[in-house]
């Protein structure tokens, strides 16, 4: 402190001195110039702090990168002995005679994630433009907490609703066992409605006011304004909540497992029992040994395949929204 | 005009009925599982340890609360650098654009992978490869990458709501740029990284995948970073899979559902405290 007081004095000294070469003044400038050691020090602190902070941030990419090679170096092989073709076009899965086509289950998820989309979407962009157009103050208060603790709520719990209420339910209508492709679409549906909403609704309060007051003012009522002017605006926000909500389905799994039945085979209706490529690696991952084991591995990797190719999509879609 | 009240009418409808249905969900799950459930949970069903199908839940309790505790430890501290140096640390030098786009990615990336890819990686590279075997250790580390984007997410959120006045005068007084951040920027953000810490403990209360093939499903108290035991979830996915005792599945699900109720309202009130704040 005295040090820059010293300093300090020397700079006014320097700044009131007539000429511009005085002895004073040539002192000071040394002065300032030892000043900058100290400061060197802590820039080297600084530099050092940084890096830490870096590779914190780092840790993500890692994280990313080693899941991603361990999961291929353990599937990766198992794809090549059974042949590629085998595996993601064969329609038996039978571990104990080693035959593993997972055509099955990749045809089970696909259908099961389509139909929860196609139940889930519509809801949630409809509760979505409730929450941020129609509800009044007092309704949102309640409606919002709703939406999140449906969030939070556990998959578990959802799968044991599921078992306990859905399955018989479905039983009843339908005949069978109950548990189904439907089930499990259903459960599915009600477990991607909160992200569906969530996002969809901050997209929508994002769309700029004028272009609302702009409809209206022409004539259009609030309801021909939310749908024709509003959604279409705030579309690709949307198109991102549809993304992360087909993630979600696709990689459900305790829940799926409570409520579909899993059996191997390609199901043909709504009522037929179905295995996505989650469950069948929890089914039988607890048992499972050699090339089995490889090829729960493979089907991880057909899995990764498919929400990579989901979130470099999300990617594309975000960034463009953000331009 | 008449023809566009009716369908006016009938997308209001609809626009109502999507969100009652909503509603009518929720009510409905935590309905139906707490009137089954509450009248199972009393102290004995908390605090004492379980006989066969009977008996109480509390070793899968505390194995849930070392989850947490040890998990949030890991992904805390490196959550929390992670997001200052995003929002503190960089500019717009070329390379470290690069480097901020792909750790952005990654994050992202990480966010998206579902939960049973946690498990088959944490299975194979912390149970099998690094042989620490199902174990809390296993478990915690899995779960840690797995909360690990919820940290850095809130945290950014938190960092970036902080005025940027309070960097310029601190800046301006003299204090460093690690002083900045360490004295000024974080006990504004303090709420918001509070959080998401809370937000991840709900994704380790709740999660059952990643946790049943890193820790395993024994049925036990964990003792120590190297014992396996089950958490609430495990037990809850277990009771409903082999259909054992329904009435501790409704009681183990009631307390899933209150943890959950407790983790939504504490973060709701953070939030508002943040609003007020700033």
């Amino acid at each position: 402190m005295s040090y820059q007081n010293h300093v300090i004095k020397d700079v006014i000294k320097f700044e009131n001195s007539e000429s511009d070469t005085s002895m004073e003044g040539k002192e000071a400038i040394v002065k300032i110039a030892k000043l900058d050691k100290p400061n060197k020090r802590r820039e080297l602190t600084e530099k050092i702090i940084e890096a830490i902070f870096m590779l914190c941030a780092l840790t993500a990419v890692i994280c990313v990168a080693t899941i991603t090679i361990f999961i291929f170096w353990e599937g990766g092989p198992a794809i090549f002995e059974i042949g590629l073709s085998n595996f993601i076009m064969g329609t038996e899965w039978e571990p104990l005679a080693d035959i593993f086509g997972i055509l099955p289950m990749i045809l089970g998820s696909l259908y099961a994630t389509a139909l929860a989309i196609a139940f889930g979407v519509p809801i949630g962009i409809l509760g979505a433009v409730f929450l941020a157009e129609i509800a009044p103050v007092w309704l949102q208060r309640i409606v919002r907490p709703a939406v999140e603790l449906l969030a939070g709520i556990p998959s578990v719990i959802y799968g044991f609703f599921g078992l306990i209420i859905i399955v018989p339910m479905l039983s009843d209508q339908f005949g069978g066992a109950g548990n189904s492709l439907l089930a499990a679409s259903i459960i599915l549906s009600v477990m991607i409605l909160p992200t569906v909403i969530s996002i969809s609704e901050t997209s929508i309060r994002a769309v700029p006011k004028e272009y609302k007051e702009g409809s209206l003012a022409m004539g259009a009522s609030h309801i021909q304004t939310i749908f024709k002017v509003i959604i279409p605006s705030a579309k690709s926000g949307i198109l991102a909540a549809v993304i992360l909500g087909i993630g979600r389905a696709i990689g459900e799994t305790m829940a799926v497992i409570l409520v579909a039945g899993n059996s191997p085979l390609i199901p043909e209706s709504l009522t037929d029992k179905v295995r996505t490529l989650t469950g069948n690696i929890a089914l039988e991952m607890g048992y499972a040994y050699g090339l089995h084991q490889e090829a729960l591995f493979a089907t991880g990797v057909i899995l990764f395949v498919f929400i990579m190719g989901l979130n470099l999509t999300l990617n594309l879609v975000t960034h463009k929204a953000g331009e | 005009m008449n023809m566009r009240t009716v369908k006016d009418t009938i997308m209001k409808m609809l626009i109502f009925l999507s969100a009652f249905i909503t509603i009518g969900i929720l009510v409905w799950i935590i309905g139906f599982v707490v009137t089954r459930g509450i009248k199972h949970i009393n102290l004995a069903f908390l605090f004492t340890f379980p006989k066969g199908d009977e008996g109480g839940i509390f070793p899968y309790i505390m194995n849930t609360l070392y989850m947490i505790l040890l998990s949030l430890s890991i992904a805390t501290p490196i959550g929390v650098l992670a997001a200052i140096y995003l929002v503190e640390y960089t500019n717009s030098h070329p390379v470290v654009k690069f480097i901020v786009r792909v750790i952005r990615f990654a994050t992202e990336s990480l966010a998206g992978i579902p939960s049973i890819i946690f498990g088959l990686f944490g299975m194979l590279f912390f149970v099998i490869i690094l042989g620490l075997s199902w174990s809390l250790l296993s478990g915690a580390l899995t779960l840690s990458i797995m909360v690990l984007p919820t940290i850095i997410r809130t945290t950014e959120e938190a960092l970036k709501a902080v005025p940027s006045s309070f960097r310029e005068a601190s800046l301006g007084l003299g204090a460093s740029k690690l002083r900045t951040v360490y004295k000024a920027i974080l006990p504004s953000a303090i709420p918001g990284i509070l959080t998401g810490v809370i937000l991840s403990v709900g994704r380790v209360v709740g999660e059952t995948a990643a946790v049943i093939f890193t820790a395993g499903s024994a049925v036990n108290l964990m003792k120590n970073l190297s014992t396996s035991g089950r958490t609430l979830s495990v037990h809850m996915y277990i009771l409903a899979k082999e259909g054992i005792s329904f009435d501790m599945a409704y009681a183990t699900a009631t307390i899933l559902l209150i943890i959950v109720f407790v983790i939504n309202l504490s973060t709701n009130m953070l939030a508002k405290r943040l609003n007020k704040a700033v």
